[in-house]
């Protein structure tokens, strides 16, 4: 269903700002001195196309860092994103100062679709299942925590699409980037399906670690939110902080930023707030912006799912040899009957002759 | 030609269907089959005998690295320190690559209680541990 490609066209236009904890993309290769202070993303939604906008944060030191972000479908374009997109729908909703610097911040392969150089990030967009983005991140060098497979497939079920972004703070240094400076990178992602990752957010943490994140929807209405915030399904962990028609003066200010035309003259300005311990994070925020008040179980997580059909080009052999252990004793016995009823044999009698 | 009865035919396919059933589910009585699925130990509970030699095949399904290890509280004590990145020289220590299969056999010598370890950071807080009862 194209819920956001009605007449009414729906814009949904998402913001994740995670302090002290990562943004959606969840931490998988801490190596040596911590040195990305956080993944800040911008996630918008008009006309059938997703922007996803990602600012990874120097903090100095050396060698390497990365995340991983589920994203809902193929991105058409990886570039460097605006300039002031992010900090600008912070301040509209929380008009104190932002310190960023004081925040926190072999099976079968995955299929390469596109690597982008941009500043001292590697960004690469990855197609798999669980297992098969777990190895590719393994072979490059990152060390996944023990949530991984799990998480992983819990995303994988649903869109087998990830960014693997490499942050090179070597590179960082090289190019002359001050502890604090950000790369913001633009995703353009044509789906029928937006939604948040939260889940990804509880990658690596224990149990009883607290995840705050923020999260801002601009959409043309309001909009209809699973789970919603303070119901039980959200396990007491989101809150609704803003929802409001969007200023003018936010959008001209977003629209006027590098890449971000597409943000259209009016909408509608949410702000979510998590605040949850990593146990009870165990669902993604689904949004329906259409008007219809139906968010996607199964967009949230909440709805059971199995892995993506494969095409059957073979028969597993346990397959064959359960069927043969199940249809010949099945066989067997009918045989057996046959020969009780007709003791002489069965079959036709011989020809006289 | 002289038809073949009924019952011979049952009978063999009975016989076939005994053998099909044996190759694929009878296992060694000495031999003990793990798998690692996200990064849980299944079965986390094993019972074996004392005294004889019990071979572990160790099946990691996981796309990361796990291992297996092995012993008393003083010897998981001793790993959950340690720095030693893979292991492979001794039997009750394992490393488990992703996606792989490892063996090892053991004999234990007295009957007691030993625990099954993943000693790579933060895999026991989540619980990679099981209990190896022998009896």
């Amino acid at each position: 269903m194209r819920r956001l490609a009605a007449p009414l066209t729906a814009l949904a236009f998402t913001l994740v700002l995670a302090a002290p904890t990562l943004a959606c993309g969840g931490l998988i290769g801490p190596n040596g001195a911590v040195n990305l202070l956080r993944t800040t993303t911008l996630a918008g939604y008009h006309d059938g196309v997703e922007h996803y906008v990602t600012a990874f944060e120097f903090a100095g030191g050396g060698g390497a860092f990365g995340s991983i972000t589920p994203l809902p479908g193929v991105p058409s374009s990886v570039v460097r994103g605006g300039d002031w997109t992010l900090q600008r729908l912070v301040r509209e909703t929380d008009p104190q100062p932002v310190f960023l610097e004081a925040a926190g911040a072999d099976a079968a392969r995955a299929v390469v679709l596109q690597q982008v150089r941009i500043d001292a990030l590697d960004i690469t967009i990855l197609k798999g299942g669980g297992a098969e983005i777990g190895v590719w991140a393994r072979e490059h060098g990152f060390s996944l925590p023990p949530d991984a497979p799990e998480v992983l497939d819990f995303y994988a079920n649903r869109s087998p699409i990830f960014m693997a972004a490499y942050f090179d703070a070597d590179a960082a240094a090289e190019r002359g980037q001050a502890i604090g400076d950000g790369t913001p990178v633009h995703l353009t992602i044509p789906t029928d399906n937006p939604w948040v990752p939260l889940r990804i957010l509880a990658l690596g943490k224990s149990a009883a670690e607290t995840i705050q994140a923020d999260v801002y929807l601009l959409t043309d209405d309001r909009p209809a939110l699973l789970p919603a915030p303070g119901s039980k399904l959200a396990e007491g962990g989101l809150r609704l902080a803003h929802s409001d028609f969007a200023s003018a003066g936010l959008l001209a200010d977003l629209r006027s930023d590098k890449g971000m035309e597409w943000v259209p003259a009016s909408a509608w300005l949410t702000k979510v707030e998590i605040d949850t311990a990593a146990a009870n994070l165990r669902f993604d925020l689904a949004i329906d912006a259409s008007g219809a008040g139906r968010p996607s179980m199964r967009d949230a997580g909440f709805a059971p799912f199995g892995p993506l059909p494969a095409p059957p080009s073979w028969t597993p052999l346990w397959v064959m040899l359960l069927a043969v252990s199940f249809a010949i004793p099945v066989g067997g016995a009918w045989l057996l009957a046959a020969a009780a009823r007709n003791p002489g044999g069965g079959g036709r009698p011989p020809l006289a002759g | 030609m002289r038809p073949v009865p009924a019952w011979s035919v049952a009978a063999a396919l009975l016989l076939l269907a005994g053998l099909v059933a044996g190759c694929v589910s009878a296992p060694s009585p000495h031999r003990v089959e793990l798998r690692i699925h996200y990064s849980h130990f299944e079965p986390n509970v094993v019972t074996v005998p004392r005294g004889v030699a019990v071979t572990f095949v160790i099946v990691n399904d996981d796309p990361i690295d796990h291992e297996w290890l092995v012993g008393d509280a003083a010897f998981h004590e001793r790993h959950r320190h340690g720095k030693e990145a893979h292991h492979g020289a001794r039997p009750d220590e394992v490393s488990v690559d992703a996606l792989t299969t490892v063996e090892t056999t053991l004999t234990f010598a007295e009957p007691g209680t030993l625990q099954y370890i993943c000693h790579l950071p933060g895999h026991e807080a989540y619980g990679m541990v099981g209990t190896l009862t022998i009896t």
